[in-house]
């Protein structure tokens, strides 16, 4: 499979005004993710990554100002004609969001807002149209999908509602799928399911995939490459084997730390990250995550890190005082 | 102006109220008007203007001149010295119904909003009874009961405003009510007079006030819309809605008859709208900390 | 449910009740004797105690209020000495009138309200938008009474394009129904359309800042579509209590348009009934109106709790 890329972010910034100063919520973010390929996205709330997600589909606040390239299958998506913007929406370009309760509409069926989308891209008729709605439903793992297609979004479970909406963003065979925070507003037993059918999904049509998660060990196993946010800026990048076997930053490490681990002793103490991400409307003189970082030390408070290569270039990191920790995968 | 809308963006910031909300040019052009007409009500009586009850048959419904700036009505009167005598009593209207509705709607609703229980069911239903009343036949039924008379007009109104008046107080006294402070006070072993008077008082009266302003625009319609069909203030005596009532014969020789105290009645009226929603906006104790 | 609706009724109860008392208060407390006022030439004292023994107006209050009540819940409402005419069929006569005055205006309306809150809620912020909601709150200041001259003095005495005053009924004469029924209609559509303008708008604003909106757009859905059935569906339950309400005030009959524009509707029929101190009158037809909102009021909230569960459950 060539490592065709499908999605390149360069020097995407994002900038909020607000009546307390300009809020800088993505800082200057190049990624790319391959065609075929999953890149998870790991950060704390508010590290900006859901306006990083926003900033590819073009769907942010009107105040907010976006500098920097998306270039998508050949195409700049932020100076492209909104008319061919919506074409390529829901069609290769497709999103699922957080809450499904809230991403659905309360007032619509589930029948129409599938069908509608079937409709819009592919231009089925009617019968079509439900057939496909069905078949999509059923491969989501809904049971009985013909009655689904009357019943409304809060006659569902959680779950449920999640299949719903991944049966929504796949229906036109998207080439690019990003999924924010599937998972977040689920039950835990649920979640493994959900992240499974996404990759299982994602695998049999060969499609791209972005995975944005505050969970490290979301991603672990189910990304080929991982990109960790704070403070809007990407401070390390890699394959996903390679952060796990040898992570640098150590924001990193902290997050992975503090992920419950099934093997470890009862009563553990969770080593929770100190301190509360920066506040974005004041930028920190030196690197962000100095105030809360073990190993901080002179120069990490004055200079912001660039992203710089560790021995291989696909992984990179940004810090003065990379750790060398050879950490196990996360059970 | 509206108090409405700002599109909302600002999820992702997150700001608590629009406090600090600029109060336009319009904002202080409404307190100007106001001025004006209050200032010009009230010392009617030492402007250097033509009588407004000299009748002056051969002038009638003049054009504007130098003798009479805004020339002269149906029989020969001065218009704009009647402009401004009207102006008198559609403000002592405007103004002394709603205080009575205040007054009264205010104790209510404070005292309803404090206190709960069936006291509060029993005021918050006799006003649903009285709000299911046409207000117009229930104020013309009471006049012809009482007769026709300024005061009296002005009672009447005045009782149909306490069931707004109630709501307000009412629904800020339960918004209040459970803020830190009065919670404070009450540990401390403060009596229910002092709780309401000191401490429930001074925060529901400024979105009274407010409503106050919008309410005096509602009854200055109201007497406006009652004088216009001759059952408001008993003739000779006129405010604007008369004015207009009488204008309204001479529609088709001098329209200005009826489009002066018209206009002059949309301006002040609109004047109190603006500065009435402005206040509202302003200290509604639904938005804030605490 | 079922206990959400039986808590309803019994407030309503006591509140029909009241209504009723205030009004028969009302209309017993007027001034003049209203054996003198039926009698008038032939008023002699026999025949004017015989009148009163009659119609029970020598018995205390009380007795005439129950008697009054027990009448109309058989349906009794009296019987105008006036005119002869049953207030019921003093009022079947007037209902249509104020009710296609209240149809139309309402159509109005929404025709000029419902569209301006779409294309205002779309555009928000911008310059229609706020030229639009300015003009809503300045329209709001407006009394009804100047919108009817206004409308009087610009289509009946410079264009003569419709008649200023006058009524014929629809089955008569539909064209001419509908020329009478235009300024008056226009004029209570024109005070109306600012708050159901404002009101949806501000829905919709809301609306359009969920979640299923940005998905909808993510879907590359069009505009319209976005508007029309992710938009516009969820905010119609406020619209239809708006117009509910409306419907449920001007059942009172508009009375400053219907005397302006001499149209034979219920509005007339009550001042009339004061100005000639038709009590029986008076006090049937009140008690309609007033009856009539209260239901209609209550018939909004059923409606409310129907469409929106949350209330169901909760408290209103």
């Amino acid at each position: 499979m060539t490592d065709r890329v499908l999605l390149s972010i360069e020097n995407v910034a994002v900038d909020l005004p607000t009546p307390r100063g300009n809020l800088r919520a993505v800082d200057r973010v190049d990624l790319k993710v391959g065609a075929g390929r999953t890149l998870g996205i790991v950060g704390e709330s508010g590290c900006g990554k859901t306006m990083l997600s926003r900033a590819i589909l073009q769907l942010l606040p009107k105040k907010a100002k976006l500098s920097g390239r998306v270039m998508f299958d050949g195409q700049d998506l932020v100076s492209l004609d909104p008319e061919k913007l919506r074409k390529l929406r829901g069609r290769s370009l497709a999103v699922v969001f957080q809450d499904p309760m809230t991403s659905l509409n309360p007032v619509l069926t589930i029948g129409t807002q599938l069908i509608e989308t079937l409709q819009e891209h592919l231009e089925l008729d009617a019968n079509s149209a439900k057939k496909r709605s069905v078949e999509l439903l059923a491969a989501v793992g809904i049971p009985a999908p013909e009655q689904r297609l009357t019943q409304y979004p809060h006659q569902l479970s959680g779950g449920m509602r999640q299949r719903v909406a991944i049966a929504i963003a796949l229906s036109c065979e998207p080439k690019l799928l990003i999924a924010d925070e599937p998972t977040t507003a689920l039950d835990v037993t649920i979640q493994a399911q959900i992240l499974d059918l996404l990759a299982r999904e994602q695998r049999r049509r060969h499609m791209a995939m972005i995975l944005i998660t505050h969970d490290l060990g979301v991603v672990a196993g189910r990304t080929d490459e991982v990109a960790v946010m704070y403070a809007g800026r990407v401070v390390e990048r890699a394959p996903t084997p390679a952060l796990f076997k040898k992570m640098r930053m150590p924001y990193t490490e902290a997050l992975l730390a503090a992920i419950p681990k099934i093997d470890a002793a009862p009563h553990t103490l969770l080593p929770a990250i100190s301190g509360r991400p920066p506040d974005p409307t004041r930028p920190i003189k030196g690197c962000s995550f100095s105030p809360r970082c073990r190993y901080a030390a002179g120069q990490c408070h004055t200079e912001k890190p660039p992203l710089a290569a560790a021995e291989s270039p696909a992984h990179q990191y940004a810090c003065f005082h990379p750790i060398e920790i050879a950490a196990g995968v996360p059970a | 102006m509206a108090t409405l809308e700002l599109a909302l963006d600002e999820e992702i910031l997150a700001q608590p109220v629009k406090r600090g909300r600029r109060l336009g040019p319009l904002f202080w052009a409404a307190i100007g008007w106001m001025v004006l007409v209050f200032a010009v009500a009230i010392f009617a009586d030492f402007l250097p203007l033509p009588s407004s009850t000299d009748m002056d048959m051969l002038e009638r419904r003049a054009p504007f001149s130098a003798a009479h700036w805004l020339g002269t009505d149906g029989l020969g009167r001065d218009e704009l010295a009647r402009l401004i005598y009207g102006a008198r009593i559609s403000l002592i209207v405007g103004l002394c119904a709603p205080v009575i509705g205040l007054t009264i709607g205010g104790a209510l609703g404070m005292l309803s909003g404090y206190f709960r229980g069936r006291f509060e069911t029993l005021v918050v239903g006799s006003m649903d009874v009285l709000l299911a009343f046409p207000p117009l036949i229930l104020v013309l039924a009471v006049i012809a009961f009482v007769g026709q008379s300024i005061f009296n007009l002005t009672l009447i109104l005045g009782v149909l405003s306490v069931p707004a008046s109630m709501r307000v107080a009412r629904a800020a006294t339960l918004t209040l009510s459970r803020r830190e402070f009065v919670i404070a006070a009450q540990a401390l072993g403060a009596s229910h007079a002092r709780i309401l008077l000191r401490e429930l008082l001074p925060n529901v009266m400024l979105p009274l006030f407010a409503f106050f302003l919008l309410g005096v625009a509602v009854i200055i319609v109201v007497e406006g819309a009652l004088s216009f069909l001759g059952l408001g203030v008993p003739p000779p005596t006129s405010s604007w809605g008369s004015m207009i009532g009488e204008g309204r014969e001479s529609l088709d020789i001098a329209p200005r008859l009826a489009f002066l105290p018209a206009t002059a009645m949309f301006l002040t009226v609109l004047s109190f709208n603006l500065v009435g929603d402005a206040l509202r906006a302003l200290t509604d104790p639904r938005q804030g900390a605490l | 449910m079922a206990f959400f609706v039986a808590r309803r009724l019994l407030y309503l109860v006591p509140v029909l009740i009241a209504v009723s008392l205030l009004t028969f208060s009302i209309a017993s407390l007027l001034p003049g004797d209203l054996a003198y006022t039926i009698l008038a030439d032939q008023a002699t004292p026999e025949n004017l105690a015989a009148l009163r023994r009659d119609m029970g107006l020598d018995q205390p209050i009380w007795w005439r209020y129950f008697s009054w009540l027990g009448n109309v819940l058989q349906g009794d409402f009296g019987r105008s000495f006036r005119t002869g005419q049953t207030v019921l069929q003093a009022v079947a006569e007037r209902l249509p009138v104020s009710i296609e005055l209240m149809l139309l205006a309402q159509f109005g309306a929404l025709a000029i309200g419902v569209p301006l809150a779409i294309v205002c809620a779309a555009r928000s912020g911008g310059p229609f938008d706020r030229f639009m909601t300015g003009t809503a709150f300045g329209m709001l200041s407006v009394p009804t009474f100047l919108s009817a001259i206004l409308l009087i003095y610009f289509f009946a005495v410079e264009l003569r394009w419709l008649p200023a005053t006058g009524y014929v009924p629809f089955a008569e004469d539909p064209v001419g129904n509908l020329r009478f029924m235009v300024l008056p209609a226009m004029t209570l559509a024109l005070a109306e359309w600012p708050g159901i303008m404002r009101i949806l708008r501000s829905d919709m604003i809301a609306t359009l800042q969920e979640d299923y909106i940005a998905l909808a757009k993510a879907k590359g859905l069009t505009p319209a579509r976005i508007l029309f059935v992710h938009a516009l569906k969820p905010s119609s339950l406020t619209l239809v209590t708006i117009t509910g309400i409306n419907i449920g005030r001007l059942i009172g009959g508009a009375v400053i348009v219907e005397t302006v524009f001499a149209l034979p509707g219920i509005g007339r029929l009550l001042v009339g009934a004061i100005t000639t101190r038709d009590l029986i009158i008076l006090q049937g037809v009140v008690l309609l109106v007033a009856a009539g909102f209260v239901i209609m009021n209550f018939i909004v909230d059923l409606l409310y709790a129907v469409l929106d569960p949350r209330i169901r459950h909760g408290h209103a």
